[in-house]
């Protein structure tokens, strides 16, 4: 990969000229799906954009001091993070990566979650606190399944480069590490059964709880950005090869809608689930698929 | 420069974020603030969202007729909402004390307190003259919007910061 596909990628598509309104479609369509399962007409089509402008014009209090400073970085960080795990999805066809870019990926995908959690210790409000340390937990429960799915589909088939695997015709191996990365996005998107970071009737915003103004605003992006990355990831392990790059675009598109339809009706049809309830879920009951698929795809490649 | 304030503008007037402040009322008006929010009404449809932190809100709505312990509540909490801002005073309690005046427990009204932008009059108001206060407010609010923060309507509680 050249700089220069680098920079597209990362820029215009997947990247941000595409990512960021996409954000900002898909959080309409999480708003908009509620809304509809309670039988409500909801959000108009641009209202998380005019959320984001209206943020952005607003005052922000003033803050001093180190705590002051990270409090305006961590926002921006987790932005860059989600923005930059859109632009290495493999969405169109021979558009470059490189070996390793899936644990690239990965540690950006996880970084919005990291920022979630140090911002909540920085705002030191309790709820900010409270918010955190749930995050926290979650984060250590779902991330053992969400990764072992993850090695088990690369594992299945030999390779860690993100356009290979696109590219491959999936084995049931794949369709299985693929069901547990799906249990896995609720918790990683903060939507329920799995929002307990962000438990407005318990915590009010949890890490979110003292930011405003254009900080919450990069937040709100981070959150859509997030949805574009986690339902893009699915969306490019899912979808047959297309030679075509125009073909290509449209199913990622569609199957990324898709996604975030079903995973917002779900989050609409369920209710918020405890912290150790959810902790239990993930350890007892979907480690041990994930343990399975690991240990199917690492037998399967000693064999061949 | 100019597209961008009428576009900033709009976007105030069609994203108003809530806060709601109980000051002693008698649960009425909470209620019917919350119906507002149902599918029957569905405040969403203006973009109205109810949050949790006062920082996140752009409207603080205050019920009930402002007890002496909600006096520095109320202050703090309007404080800490960021400009633009404006109050809705939902009730007749908030406006004029309705039937607790008199009380010795009360220092309402509430204008004694922080500026009100506009009353919803009502014991309580329904839902959907609590929507149109809503929706007058964020109008007045985009307005503001237009103009740097006047230290006169900003009482001196403006940071209640740690
Ligand atoms: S206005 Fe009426 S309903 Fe509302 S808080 Fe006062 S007494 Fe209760």
């Amino acid at each position: 990969m050249n700089l220069l596909t680098a920079l597209a990628r990362l820029l215009v598509f997947p990247g941000l000229l595409f990512a960021v309104p996409a954000a900002w479609f898909f959080l309409w369509v999480e708003r908009k799906a509620v809304a509809l399962m309670q039988e409500r007409i909801g959000p108009p089509f641009m209202q998380p954009f005019f959320d984001f402008v209206k943020l952005l014009a607003k005052r922000t209090p003033p803050r001093q001091g180190i705590g002051g400073m990270l409090m305006r970085a961590w926002p921006l960080i987790a932005v860059s993070g989600a923005a930059g795990a859109v632009g290495l999805l493999p969405v169109l066809p021979s558009s470059g990566g490189f070996e390793g870019d899936l644990i690239l990926l990965l540690a950006l995908l996880e970084l919005p979650s990291m920022c979630i959690i140090a911002a909540g210790f920085s705002s030191r409000s309790i709820f900010g606190e409270i918010g955190s340390a749930r995050e926290a937990a979650l984060s250590v429960s779902y991330n053992i399944v969400f990764l072992l799915a993850i090695l088990s589909v690369a594992a299945s088939q030999h390779t860690f480069r993100l356009e290979t695997l696109a590219a491959l015709p999936a084995s049931p191996l794949r369709w299985l590490g693929i069901a547990a990365i799906l249990v896995c996005l609720p918790a990683k998107l903060h939507i329920n059964p799995f929002s307990l970071p962000n438990a407005e009737q318990e915590i009010y915003a949890g890490p979110m709880t003292e930011y405003a103004g254009p900080e919450l605003a990069m937040w709100e992006l981070a959150h859509g950005l997030e949805w574009v990355a986690g339902a893009g990831l699915v969306a490019t392990l899912v979808a047959p090869h297309m030679a075509i790059g125009g073909l290509a675009a449209m199913l990622f598109i569609a199957l990324s809608f898709v996604l975030v339809l079903l995973l917002s009706t779900l989050a609409a049809a369920t209710a918020r689930l405890a912290i150790d309830t959810t902790v239990r879920f993930y350890w007892r009951c979907t480690l041990i698929f994930a343990l399975l698929a690991i240990s199917s795809a690492l037998f399967m490649r000693f064999r061949s | 420069m100019k597209i961008w304030q009428r576009l900033i503008c709009t976007c105030r007037r069609r994203s108003p974020w809530l806060f709601h402040m109980n000051s002693g009322s008698c649960n009425g008006c909470d209620i019917e603030l919350v119906a507002a929010l149902s599918p029957r009404f569905d405040a969403e449809q203006l973009g109205v969202r109810l949050e949790g932190s006062p920082r996140h809100a752009d409207i603080m709505c205050v019920t009930g007729p402002v007890t002496r312990n909600a006096v520095s509540a109320i202050k703090t909490v309007y404080g800490q909402v960021c400009h633009p801002k404006a109050v809705v005073a939902i009730g007749s309690c908030p406006a004029t004390t309705n039937v607790f005046i008199d009380s010795r427990t009360l220092a309402g009204p509430l204008e004694k307190h922080i500026p009100v932008d506009v009353f919803v009059p009502g014991c309580p108001p329904r839902p959907d003259a609590i929507l149109q206060g809503v929706a007058k407010a964020a109008e007045i609010l985009a307005e503001r919007g237009m103009k740097p923060p006047d230290s006169a309507t900003t009482p001196a509680v403006e940071e209640a910061q740690r």
